[in-house]
């Protein structure tokens, strides 16, 4: 793995009255990785991701981003530096079709989005591209859907052909597999295996099967800190980790490759 | 493979071509309707249903398509109404100017409104939007220029481009059919357009446009100045028909209206408004004669609607047919 650091946190601190969610958290994710936050429910994992994405602002700390500081950025200067996120609930456009959907992420780079006096079929040369990305999740026959008429695990894996259509540099992923039964989950992590080749991704996950077979290095957090980093096998040995889990979760499933 | 060769006709939006002749169909169907209309209903009645009808399709526009709820859309129609009237009145503008300054003061207007209340999300926008829309009550019945009470009355309607004399009631009827289907039109590919696509992305889910990079406040802001500014195509017609300017059309209760047809004919439907204002505006006229009782037989009919049928006339008939109408 390449040495290079792709995404950094510097002391990334957020507080809420009276309470602190996420403190001092100094992250690193490698370039080309795929990196796991985990940790108990209430750990911070998902105020991070939204301090990460901007869609939050941080108390106190740093958010560099291929060296560049974008803590003032603003979430969608943060996407369009190639940082995608994606969402807990499946976030699709439900009432349009799942072909819409992936061109709505692909029409940016036309510059015609503030044309409101343009008709939409010029719209229509991005269809092949869109199809293209559908195919990949193999979504392919489901295009002229309305997304809303997706099933579930359908519907995460339109999400991930539209952040596809962006091309990003860095996927970031909140809880992809939150939901799913198990044909989805072993679909979803091939998905997931299959896109990364090329890109980084940060992904908060609770299923630690799905943890320990996709990701390169995890970050444990529990009440807002970080409480182990390095490799599943080295980490999900950690006594500290394994005491965080209890109550919460069993060590058998912290252990997931063990099933 | 099949799903390719499907997608020249089957992918809504962007050359849809079942879609594009639902709508053709339904337009000359309208359109026919307003053109043969003024041989059995009165011409004016048509009239001030079509300036109500492209006020609620402006509105729609940003209810429907974008998912914003202003209550103070009022302020657009009459303000519209109050600079047209003025500048026809007393700089002698003629009507094609008198309207045009009418609708750019509208869409100054709403780019003011817009920018302070898009900051803030669903009832904040609403209540922001409602107080904006009431300052402007208080000016224009405190200014000098709007007339207070009495509004500007016995505007002039003039000679249109100089040639054609509005004072003749055909020929006005004319006029305002085409300044209706041009605005119709215009919302219509607006809907239709690489920014309709952003703005019904934004309306289906804000915070993933905004994770796709789209900064939603300005489509939202473009939205909202292009609603105001047909409204006040809207106002600013409709006071050059009726030769009056009045409180009426900047009060609260006009932004509770045309809220009223929206919902009524079709939500998010491009002809429902358009039904939505001739069930109001007829029931206000025929039902005249029972005086304050209009106003209870509008909120059954509202209440009838919400519980019978939601999705308004036009959205139920489109349901019905399986088109998007």
């Amino acid at each position: 793995m390449a040495g290079d650091v792709v995404l950094a946190t510097e002391g990334l601190t957020k507080e809420f009255k009276g309470f602190v969610a996420v403190k001092d958290v100094s992250l690193k994710v490698a370039r080309g990785s795929i990196h796991a936050l985990i940790g108990p429910n209430g750990a911070g994992k998902s105020t991070c991701f939204n301090l990460l994405t901007k869609f939050i602002e941080p108390t106190r700390g740093r958010i560099v981003y291929n060296g560049q500081d974008i803590t003032g950025g603003k979430p969608a200067q943060i996407a369009r530096l190639g940082l995608v996120r994606s969402f807990q609930i499946s976030a699709v456009f439900g009432h349009l079709t799942a072909l819409e959907n992936v061109r709505v992420a692909l029409q940016r780079a036309l510059g015609t989005s503030f044309h409101f006096w343009r008709s939409d079929r010029s719209l229509a040369a991005l269809n092949e591209r869109a199809l293209e990305l559908l195919n990949e999740v193999g979504l392919g026959e489901w295009h002229d859907r309305p997304a809303v008429e997706l099933p579930y695990g359908r519907k995460r894996a339109l999400e991930i052909a539209t952040t596809l259509a962006l091309d990003p540099e860095m996927m970031l992923l909140d809880e992809p597999m939150a939901g799913m039964g198990h044909e989805d989950i072993d679909r979803v992590s091939a998905l997931i295996r299959r896109v990364a080749q090329n890109r980084t991704v940060l992904m908060v996950e609770h299923n630690m099967k799905v943890v320990a077979s996709l990701s390169d290095r995890i970050t444990v957090l529990a009440r807002g800190e970080v409480l182990a980093e390095g490799p599943y096998e080295e980490v999900s040995r950690e006594a500290a980790v394994i005491q965080a889990y209890m109550g919460s979760t069993h060590q058998g499933e912290l252990r997931g490759r063990s099933h | 493979m099949a799903a390719e060769s499907a997608l020249s006709t089957t992918a809504a939006g962007g050359g849809d071509r079942n879609a594009e002749r639902t709508f053709a169909i339904g337009f000359a169907i309208m359109l026919g309707f307003f053109v043969l209309s003024p041989l059995a209903i009165y011409p004016i009645f048509l009239m001030k249903v079509m300036c109500f009808a492209l006020f609620a399709c402006a509105y729609n526009l940003l209810l429907g398509y974008v998912g914003l709820v202003s209550f103070g859309h009022a302020a657009f129609l009459g303000a519209a109404g109050y600079v047209a009237a003025h500048s026809a009145k007393v700089w002698g503008f003629p009507p094609e100017l008198a309207i045009l300054a009418g609708t750019a003061s509208s869409a100054v207007l709403g780019a003011v409104f817009g920018w302070l209340a898009i900051r803030r999300q669903g009832i904040y926008f609403a209540m922001i939007t409602l107080a904006l829309a009431q300052m402007l009550y208080f000016f224009c019945l405190q200014a000098k220029f709007t007339g207070g009470e009495d509004g500007i009355q016995a505007v002039p309607r003039g000679h249109l481009f100089g040639l054609i004399d509005l004072a003749q009631t055909m020929n006005l009827y004319w006029v305002v059919l085409a300044i209706f289907a041009f605005g119709f039109l215009v919302i219509y590919r607006t809907i239709h357009s690489p920014f309709g696509q952003v703005l019904k992305a934004i309306r289906e889910n804000e915070p993933r446009a905004v994770s796709l990079g789209y900064q939603v406040e300005r489509y939202k802001l473009l939205a909202f100045v292009l609603s105001a500014a047909l409204s006040g195509l809207a106002g600013s017609t409709k006071a050059i028909l009726f030769q009056l300017a009045t409180l009426t059309d900047v009060y609260w209760a006009m932004s509770g209206e045309v809220i009223l047809m929206t919902l009524l004919g079709g939500l998010g439907t491009v002809f429902g408004p358009v039904v939505g204002a001739f069930i109001i505006i007829g029931a206000q006229n025929y039902l005249a004669k029972y005086g304050s009782w209009v106003t209870i037989i509008q909120g059954f009919i509202f209440v009838v609607c919400v519980l019978a049928f939601r999705r308004g006339v036009v959205g139920e008939l489109g349901r019905y047919l399986r088109r998007s109408l």
